[in-house]
């Protein structure tokens, strides 16, 4: 039998392959977008299936293999356990939807050769970073799958913005590698030694410890898009094509956490019990800014991907929960907190694909990003609309659906805070319990204005007159994510008890058995606290509301009327006096925008007597860009300008530099105490 | 007899630190390189003492190229560049004498601080030549960066890589591959930078390294 972690690799070694017979095919006619997106679609259902027949497993058999690969004294190392077994579903099974989807949309791409060679080695890389099982070939995957994304941002390299979003996505990718880098390095100690598994085994410092923990919040986090690492995210993810949009948002920031989660539950050894603290903080404080600046937004890709921000922040948010509990040996609680985590990480892969995929058919429809040019789309694309709204219900964490499930497990897990021991946590989790309730509501909001101005009212721009419905692929492509998206809110039991092998080798636990529980029900921790019923809710909202249309139908009026709808005061209704998508935000940004925007709104008067419209001028600032980025961006100016003569010295000088400066290394060795 | 060959040997090694500062208030080109022949005689010299005291016949020949090379072939072939050339003889020096030798005294003391401070329980004779050899290489960079002439600067490169020589030769064991390239590596800088002078003479009429930054329209 040959092993898992051998079939993954020739699965990995397929899709490169298909990624260099992508480059002969554009080379030779110009465009194989069918074969190479049924080849992806192939590879990752062929992984999938493998996966499938062991997902279930319990405990799981990690499966190794090793090529002679990387570092010579090393060579590339790679193992199969739980914890990558359950990234690789995510990964392929977001691959394969985004492939499937591509199969349609990718027939309208202007530069197939830009994308198609790409897409499959994005996906390899992925494949490799959670299947890698040493630092060299972690890191080696981790850059590969970067640069195979920076390619895919920057596929459409023409278009205004793109290269700088390019540009700064590079800048944040080689930062956050430094940081792995260098977490890494301390991991393996002087001794040098690369394997995960001898990671494993050396119990680091807590001083180390410390420092490892900051430097994976510095490196994954960036590649999650954790506030204030995020900048790069809303730029780069909506650049991309919309199937790779949906990849990088629902797929490559949980490959992200995936890395996070390998070295703080597995190789890091016992946390102490702060440090689950700044997780804590930033994931609280990722969620509400991230969908702050999404309720902001009116292009509607960026702000999908503001709202992957949020929903970093909640898995964050559960995980710096699973660290708190780990550390103060609550197990059972800790693998609440963790399952809420991986359960969330699940759906989020599920409905941000599905809703990114719904934004590409937009575009694909009507060539519009910018909400404000949309809307009545209801009417010219039905099936879309319904897919979206489908996507919007589930992030909102509205039941029956799957994103309500994992918020209430992280709701679930911070209820079990008052059993910690120490005052600061106890305090601090229940005040970022408010923040993700904060955020929640805030998202809610988010995706009722998403959908609302794009799909409802009446069209704002020519383009959407003309809009057609997509093609058969992508609503398959759509209608597969939205059937997922409720079947893993009904039956939430199913997806826990898969979790179990996940969290016991990591926190030493795991969820009571749910599938055995009368009903479909899910008790996280015992009947008596609290329980909640997918499938009741879901059978209760669909029979009362056809109990409503069979009432409503039955013994309402029969005669059809037709009038005049309430113009709301206006004289003449045009669409242009609809709701905008800037308008609707407007209470929120009058509440959190002076403090978290400095956003001021003036008034310009014409002066009496004088013919012109008044204005309402709203001015925003994004105040992490100007007190973060900017100054950093001002003092690498300001030091190039100064350094730059040095570029013109005589030999003589810089012999004295050197000079110089080895007298002043030698001084202080011999001042050292 | 111990002690007198550790005294000897100690004597060479301080010879050639000595010479290091003769170098450094040199202001005439053929003195200059007179006084490099005299510091490779020196480390000729103390090699040859370390090879007896050491029992090791292979620093034999290590002496013998010094003496050969760096004793005549080099300074013969550099008086004969400057008579082609027709250089002129001064030197002209970015620091005056006087700080250029307080400095000197300044880094000899470093060294002798540095190395007795961090190889207390190294063999005294080893000790003492690694802190004279590391006072030689810092007083061959002192001649390279306080030196404008293009052929001072490579007398400075070459004292400091006969400090190099002493350090080798003075731990025990080190193997004759190392001094043969180190010495060949020194003819090699040798020969580059030959070349490099004849190039600078055919341009600019001169060797003096601001030359080269009058053309690139640098000021000094």
């Amino acid at each position: 039998m040959i092993s898992g972690a051998a079939v993954l690799l020739w699965s990995i070694a397929a899709l490169l392959g298909t990624a260099v017979l992508a480059i002969a095919e554009s080379r030779r006619s110009g465009s194989g977008t069918h074969l190479i997106y049924s080849l992806t679609l192939g590879i990752s259902a062929a992984v999938l299936l493998v996966l499938a027949s062991r997902i279930f497993d319990d405990p799981v058999t990690p499966s190794t293999a090793a090529l002679p690969l990387g570092l010579p004294w090393i060579g590339a190392h790679f193992r199969l356990d739980a914890l990558s077994m359950f990234f690789l579903v995510v990964v392929n099974f977001g691959g394969a939807m985004a492939s499937l989807y591509g199969l349609g949309y990718g027939r309208h791409e202007s530069a197939p050769h830009r994308v198609l060679p790409f897409f499959p080695a994005f996906l390899a890389g992925m494949n490799l970073v959670v299947l890698a099982d040493d630092a060299f070939t972690f890191l080696l995957s981790w850059e590969f799958m970067s640069l195979a994304s920076w390619a895919l941002v920057m596929a459409h390299h023409r278009e205004q913005d793109n290269a700088r979003a390019g540009y700064i996505y590079l800048v944040m990718a080689s930062f956050g590698t430094l940081a792995l880098l260098l977490a890494f390095g301390l991991l393996s100690g002087p001794g040098g030694n690369y394997t995960f598994e001898a990671m494993r085994a050396a119990a680091p410092t807590p001083f180390v410890a410390t420092f490892v923990l900051a430097l994976m919040l510095l490196g994954a986090g960036s590649k999650a898009g954790l506030v204030p690492l995020h900048v790069w995210l809303p730029l780069a993810h909506p650049a991309a094509p919309s199937h790779v949009s949906a990849l990088m948002s629902g797929v490559m920031t949980k490959v992200a956490i995936y890395g996070f989660i390998r070295v703080t539950f597995d190789l890091l050894g016992e946390p102490a019990w702060w440090s689950g603290v700044a997780v804590l903080f930033l994931g609280g404080l990722t969620a509400v800014l991230g969908i702050l600046y999404a309720l902001m937004e009116k292009d509607l890709k960026r702000l999908l991907a503001y709202s992957t921000i949020e929903n970093v922040g909640v898995i964050f948010v559960s995980l710096g929960l699973a660290l708190a509990f780990k550390a103060n040996a609550m197990p059972s609680a800790a693998a609440l907190a963790l399952t809420a985590a991986l359960f969330h990480v699940l759906n989020h892969s599920f409905f941000k694909s599905l809703l990114f995929f719904g934004a590409g058919a937009v575009l694909t429809a009507t060539g519009e990003r910018d909400m404000e040019k949309l809307g009545g789309l209801i009417h010219r694309m039905p099936l879309t609309s319904f897919a979206f709204l489908v996507g919007c219900v589930a992030i909102s964490a509205l039941p029956p659906f799957n994103g309500f499930v994992s918020e209430w497990l992280a709701f679930q897990a911070i209820l079990q805070s008052p059993d910690l021991p120490q005052w600061g946590l106890k305090v601090m989790v229940p005040a970022v319990g408010g923040l993700l309730a904060l955020s929640a509501a805030l998202a809610a909001a988010c995706f009722v204005k998403a959908f609302g101005i794009t799909f409802l009212g009446r069209p704002r721009s020519a383009a959407v007159e003309r809009a057609y419905e997509v093609d058969r692929y992508s609503l398959a492509a759509m209608f597969a994510l939205a059937a997922l998206c409720l079947f893993a809110g009904i039956l939430p039991g199913l997806v826990i008890d898969g979790l179990s092998s996940v969290t016991r080798p990591l926190v030493g636990s795991r969820m009571p058995v749910q599938m055995a529980q009368a009903w479909l029900s899910i008790v996280p921790i015992a009947a008596s606290r609290s329980s909640y019923n997918g499938l009741l809710v879901f059978l209760f909202i669909a029979f009362s509301a056809s109990a409503a249309a069979y009432v409503i139908h039955r013994f309402a009026s029969h005669a059809l009327r037709r009038g005049p709808a309430w113009g709301c005061g206006f004289p003449d209704v045009t669409p242009s006096s609809q709701y905008t998508a800037v308008s609707f935000a407007q209470p929120i940004r009058r509440v959190f925008g002076t403090f978290v925007f400095r956003a001021r709104e003036t008034v310009e008067m014409p002066a009496p007597g004088e013919i012109g419209p008044s204005r309402l001028n709203v001015e925003m600032h994004d105040v992490i860009w100007e007190v973060v980025y900017q100054p950093i961006a001002r003092g690498i100016d300001f030091a190039t300008e100064h350094l730059n003569h040095l570029q013109f010295l005589t030999i003589r000088r810089y012999l004295t530099l050197v000079f110089l400066f080895l007298v002043a290394l030698l001084l202080v060795l011999a001042l050292w105490p | 007899m111990h002690s007198l060959t550790f005294d000897i040997a100690h004597l060479l090694a301080g010879g050639l630190v000595l010479v290091s500062f003769m170098m450094l208030y040199q202001d005439r080109l053929f003195a200059l390189i007179n006084v490099f022949a005299l510091h490779a005689i020196v480390l000729a010299m103390s090699v040859a003492w370390q090879a007896y005291i050491q029992d090791a016949h292979h620093l034999y020949v290590t002496a013998a190229i010094a003496l050969v090379f760096k004793a005549i072939v080099i300074p013969v072939g550099l008086h004969r560049i400057i008579q082609r050339l027709g250089i002129h003889r001064d030197i002209e020096t970015a620091v005056g004498i006087g700080p250029t030798m307080l400095a000197g005294i300044g880094l000899v003391t470093l060294s002798m601080v540095l190395m007795l401070r961090v190889t207390p329980e190294a063999d005294p004779l080893a000790r003492e030549d690694l802190a004279f050899a590391l006072s030689i290489i810092l007083l061959g960079l002192l001649v390279m960066v306080t030196r404008r002439n293009a052929v001072s600067q490579v007398v400075g490169f070459m004292s400091l890589e006969n400090g190099l020589v002493l350090a080798a030769t003075g731990a025990k064991g080190m193997p004759l591959v190392v001094e043969i390239s180190v010495a060949f590596s020194i003819l090699i800088a040798f020969i580059v930078i030959g070349v490099f002078l004849f190039r600078i003479r055919e341009r600019f009429d001169s060797v003096d390294v601001g030359a080269l930054d009058d053309y690139r329209g640098e000021r000094r």
